[in-house]
């Protein structure tokens, strides 16, 4: 009985602000968008349906669908290049290791935002990575290197890595290595193992890494703002429009509404089948 | 039949560890081969370059009249029994079982069959869905057994592999392994630290310290005839009694001279001539110990002691004397004990002897192996 008061006592403070600054503002969200619009800018009286039916009359099942293969390749990338790493962090010795992790959180020392701006003068038309491959004759002056879905994703990638990192890392920092040389010793070669050993190990890791990746991505504002192009726009960026440029916070919120149950479902399905996961196993004991 | 699994003068260092050095061993086709030694001598590095886990910095290794020192763990046909078991967690036993089979890409059908027949031999075949972590200790050793043993290696490596279970399983499972061993007939080689297994199981073991191997034989031969203090104090006990040769006597034998003792007969197949210094080391259970001087005999040492320490074990006794200033252990087997008898004890002076062919003399001796030799506890209020 007093374990379970000292528990309530530590987790309520985080409850309660969750409560208040996540749940309730969610909702709000979700109420908003029952409600007219007012020609203003604020929120007219009664209530109705008609913004969400406006939605699929709208165009936007192309940016919906642009949002989702971004974020997806963002994701996929991200996780192409968190795998290997992962891997060699954890496989590195320890003074390494701590130079490597370094590496992959330094980053975030700086804002988020002024690091999206140097991607802008990187990939610049004069700038040097553009100079860089029209001198080794890899792109043509006249390929654009900014303002396309490329940039997008590039960006994208670059802010989420670390994400993808530390989840797969951590995983791989518990993950028996030894199971590889046993995996090897019984013929597997060396990609095979990681496919067939390293990569069930840290499945925990991957889960984790796909879900602080792909969910952010979706919600991605800033980035397409400012690396994309007209035809790189995202949900996010709509949802800002509404606000800031029509107006119309029930629409607004309508479009995000959508967004975050497009989240939801993926997230609660990887919940749901954890917990059927969690049944606990019989071990049993000497003899037999 | 000649070597099957061969090193040749093979080395490996890893950073200032020279953790073999300079090691050639020759491993006939079918036979139970052990490297015994203590922890970090280069039994384990010795198996991990017969798997393929490390590359030698120096010399080869050869599998079947082929060189294989360069080959990747995946394309040799050897397999190795983890001393962690290393089973994967995420697989039941059967995939377990099934997973250099499945790797090397063989028809569904031969896997099936070949993995049953596997959970037939280790006598698992209701566990076959299961996953390691709901396995005993025995178990997973018996599916690692499998494991290794569906892929008919030309060679079976096994690093320490009943080192994680308690004495009792230890026990099953040695005379498990020996029955397999029997059964497929295929090469082992058995890393391992404790001599009793290697001596149950092998049929020539390998003494190895320090990255060098002391002496290569049968387990009689290690035990009875070792050529060195250190295999002489690692396997076994054995008492070293540092002496000098005084001169031949007729034939194989000749005389030594130890401080505080008459002159000793030994066995001198070594042929170390007259004035050189030798230890010699006697097996305590060779020693006799009575308080009636024995009948003389020219080829058994006697000498007088005083009982030091006694410490009754149930089928035997042992004695720690003091004879010509040297402490001497003794071990006693009783084959009929009388409970009337008067039993030695501490204080007690007696006779030791032994004879002249169970003392050994060793060609290479060093300092720091008398302390491998179990030391008598410490005595209290003495003299």
């Amino acid at each position: 009985m007093k374990k379970k008061i000292q528990e309530a006592a530590l987790t309520i403070p985080s409850f309660v602000w969750l409560l208040l600054f996540f749940l309730v503002p969610t909702l709000l969200v979700f109420v908003l968008a029952f409600r007219p619009p007012d020609p203003y800018g604020g929120i007219g009286p009664g209530w109705t349906t008609a913004t969400i039916r406006d939605l699929a009359r709208h165009p936007y099942w192309v940016i919906a669908w642009r949002t989702l293969w971004a974020s997806a390749v963002t994701t996929a990338i991200c996780l192409a290049l968190a795998l290997p790493s992962g891997y060699a962090v954890a496989r590195a010795s320890p003074r390494r290791r701590n130079l490597l992790l370094m590496m992959v959180i330094v980053p975030f020392w700086t804002s988020f935002l002024i690091r999206v701006f140097a991607w802008r003068s990187l990939l610049h038309p004069e700038g040097p990575v553009k100079k860089i491959l029209v001198l080794l004759g890899l792109a043509s002056p006249q390929t654009p290197l900014l303002y396309n879905n490329a940039a997008v994703i590039l960006v994208m990638t670059y802010t989420f890595l670390p994400f993808a990192i530390l989840p797969i890392y951590a995983a791989a920092e518990k993950f028996d290595f030894r199971l590889v040389e046993a995996a090897r010793d019984l013929g597997a070669r060396p990609l095979q193992a990681f496919r067939k050993v390293f990569l069930p190990g840290v499945r925990q890791g991957v889960v984790t890494a796909v879900l602080i990746v792909l969910i952010p991505a979706l919600g991605s504002y800033v980035i397409p703002d400012l690396v994309g192009g007209p035809s790189s726009e995202m949900l996010g960026n709509k949802i800002a429009q509404r606000v800031f440029v029509d107006r119309n916070l029930p629409h607004a919120s309508a479009l995000s509404v959508v967004l975050i149950l497009a989240v939801l479902a993926p997230l609660l399905a990887v919940l749901f089948r954890q917990r059927k996961k969690e049944k606990p196993e019989i071990i049993l004991e000497e003899g037999g | 039949m000649g070597e099957f699994l061969e090193f040749r003068d093979v080395a490996k260092a890893f950073g200032p560890i020279q953790a073999v050095d300079g090691v050639s061993l020759e491993i006939k086709k079918g036979e139970f081969f052990s490297l015994l030694g203590p922890s970090g001598c280069g039994k384990t590095t010795m198996l991990r370059l017969a798997a393929g886990f490390e590359t030698p910095d120096r010399g080869r290794v050869f599998l079947d009249g082929a060189d294989i020192t360069g080959l990747p763990p995946n394309r040799r046909r050897v397999n190795t029994i983890f001393q962690s078991y290393a089973l994967f967690p995420h697989l039941s036993v059967w995939d377990n079982i099934a997973f250099g089979l499945e790797v090397a890409k063989r028809p569904k059908a031969e896997i099936r069959r070949e993995v049953e027949a596997m959970l037939r031999l280790i006598q698992m075949e209701d566990q076959a869905g299961k996953k390691p972590g709901q396995l005993s200790g025995g178990q997973k050793q018996r599916v690692a057994v499998a494991r290794a043993l569906v892929n008919k290696p030309q060679v079976l490596l096994l690093d320490e592999p009943l080192a994680a279970l308690d004495l009792k399983l230890r026990q099953r499972m040695l005379i498990e392994l020996d029955m397999i061993h029997d059964e497929v007939g295929i090469t082992f080689l058995y890393v391992t630290h404790d001599q009793g297994e290697a001596m149950s199981l092998s049929d020539r073991i390998a003494v190895m310290d320090q990255g060098r191997i002391e002496q290569i034989g049968t387990p009689a031969e290690i035990y009875e005839a070792p050529r060195t203090s250190f295999v002489a104090a690692f396997i076994g006990d054995t008492n070293f009694l540092e002496s000098e040769v005084a001169d031949g006597l007729d034939g194989e034998y000749c005389r030594l001279r130890i401080s505080g003792f008459p002159d000793v007969v030994a066995y001198n197949d070594k042929g170390i001539r007259p004035g050189h210094p030798v230890f010699l080391s006697v097996r305590p259970e060779k020693i006799r110990i009575s308080r009636d001087r024995p009948l003389p005999d020219t080829r058994i040492n006697v000498a007088p002691a005083k009982v030091e320490d006694v410490i009754y074990l149930g089928p035997t006794t042992k004695y720690w004397v003091r004879a010509g200033g040297q402490r001497v252990l003794v071990l006693r087997q009783h084959f009929r004990f009388f409970l009337d008898e008067k039993p030695i004890r501490w204080k007690d002076d007696v006779w030791i002897w032994w004879h002249g062919d169970d003392g050994f003399m060793l060609e290479g001796f060093r300092k720091g192996d008398e302390k491998l030799v179990a030391s008598p506890p410490q005595k209290v209020g003495e003299e």
